[in-house]
């Protein structure tokens, strides 16, 4: 088991101690202990379902059920792809697709270096906008595959001069 | 127990106070396509929507499997409204249902394949938009195939693993359109308790769980009995 493992176990256990045995109590702690750690880890939902004495099963099918719950970590930026009505018809889905095939993970995954998560969201209230994706709170607007490069890129430069300044 | 007397399809028929419509029918003759109860659960889910029946004196269709009996109930199988209920449900089953039986291992055992006569449906359905779900097959099993495009969620895989066994390692998982039968974290069937065990395969209605031979036990499902005539 990894450090970030045990961590994340500990930390759970920490959280249990607010809460009976009760199963009405699984969507609190799992807001609980997600507010804490971010995401949902295996562990953690091993931890919950022996703590509530139900399948681990359950658990899982409680946290895929509802958008509000990620398996996993938040990245270090967060891409939330609008598909609400004015975002559809304005192409959200291309922007989705540009943002899959340049990070390389599907929607609702994480980057392997943890810098991006990728999500949809349905409308953000800014239609005029459309079609839209809100990256890190901020919303930008027409985002078309050529636009979802100049992002990254001014991302990759961002870092590349705190590279520089840190050396 | 006190038994009542009612009539299915003009039959008179004599059964316990309170068991459910559908198990009256089936005991008595008359098959009532359904797909998600068992009989041993003390409450049927009530998901799959197939065996729905007039009754008279009730404005709406009602679904046999949970209505019980009553002294002097007259039901209905054959009635239109229920009848295109149950259509309905069907063709939304088979509308996403990879419809390939030449080349299916259950075939045999298909609950489906024995439904579409009954409610006069084509397998291949015209009317709504095919919808293939395109799910990778889980043959990791050593004993059977887990193809979650065929599976019709009517959730006895789920009970059997749960009530019958107390195990409780599959359920539901997901939402909406892409929800599935699932092993905690969507693993692969093979994993420790699973391969053991393929008591979720016997009663497994429509193909997506069967047995690696095509073979193996199936368990019977709730198929009409006929009585001797005596």
């Amino acid at each position: 088991m990894t450090k970030e493992q045990v961590n994340h176990i500990q930390e759970t256990r920490r959280i249990l101690k607010q809460f009976s045995r009760k199963r009405g109590n699984l969507i609190p702690i799992l807001q609980e202990v997600q507010g804490k750690l971010g995401y949902l880890p295996r562990e953690a939902m091993l931890v919950i379902a022996g703590f509530l004495g139900i399948p681990a099963i359950d658990v899982y099918g409680v946290v895929t059920f509802y958008n509000q719950f990620r398996l996993n970590p938040p990245g270090k930026h967060s891409i939330r792809v609008c598909l609400g009505t004015a975002c559809h018809m304005k192409g959200g889905y291309i922007a989705l697709d540009a943002w899959k095939r340049r990070l390389d993970i599907d929607s609702g995954e994480t980057t392997p270096d943890r810098e991006f998560d990728l999500d949809t969201v349905a409308c953000v209230g800014c239609c005029t906008m459309a079609p839209v994706t809100v990256v890190d709170d901020k919303p930008q607007a027409q985002v078309e595959p050529t636009k979802v490069d100049g992002i990254l890129l001014s991302f990759e430069l961002e870092k590349e001069k705190a590279s520089k300044e840190n050396l | 127990m006190k038994t009542v007397s009612l009539t299915i399809d003009g039959k008179e028929i004599r059964a316990k106070e309170g068991e459910k419509v559908l198990w009256v029918a089936l005991d008595n003759g008359i098959y009532i396509p359904n797909l998600c109860v068992i009989r041993e659960a003390l409450q049927s889910p009530a998901a799959c929507r197939l065996c729905f029946v007039e009754v008279e004196g009730k404005d709406k269709p009602v679904t046999a499997c949970t209505e019980p009996v009553i002294e002097g109930m007259v039901v209905n199988t054959q009635g239109p409204q229920a009848l295109r209920l149950a259509r309905t449900a069907f063709e939304l089953l088979m509308a996403s249902h990879p419809v390939e039986c030449a080349h299916c291992l259950s075939r045999d055992s298909c609950e489906l394949l024995k439904i579409a006569p009954h409610l006069k449906v084509r397998l291949k359905i015209k009317r709504l938009r095919g919808l293939p779900r395109g799910l990778p097959i889980d043959s990791s099993s050593p004993l059977f195939i887990y193809d979650p495009n065929k599976c019709v969620l009517c959730g006895r895989c789920v009970w059997v693993c749960r009530e019958r066994l107390g195990i409780g390692d599959i359920s539901f998982a997901h939402r909406g359109f892409q929800r599935v039968v699932a092993t905690f974290g969507d693993e692969p069937m093979a994993r420790a308790r699973c391969s053991a065990c393929d008591e979720c395969v016997t009663v497994c209605p429509s193909g997506a769980l069967c047995f690696k031979d095509g073979k193996g036990p199936k368990e019977e499902l709730n198929r009409p009995v006929e009585k001797s005539k005596s």
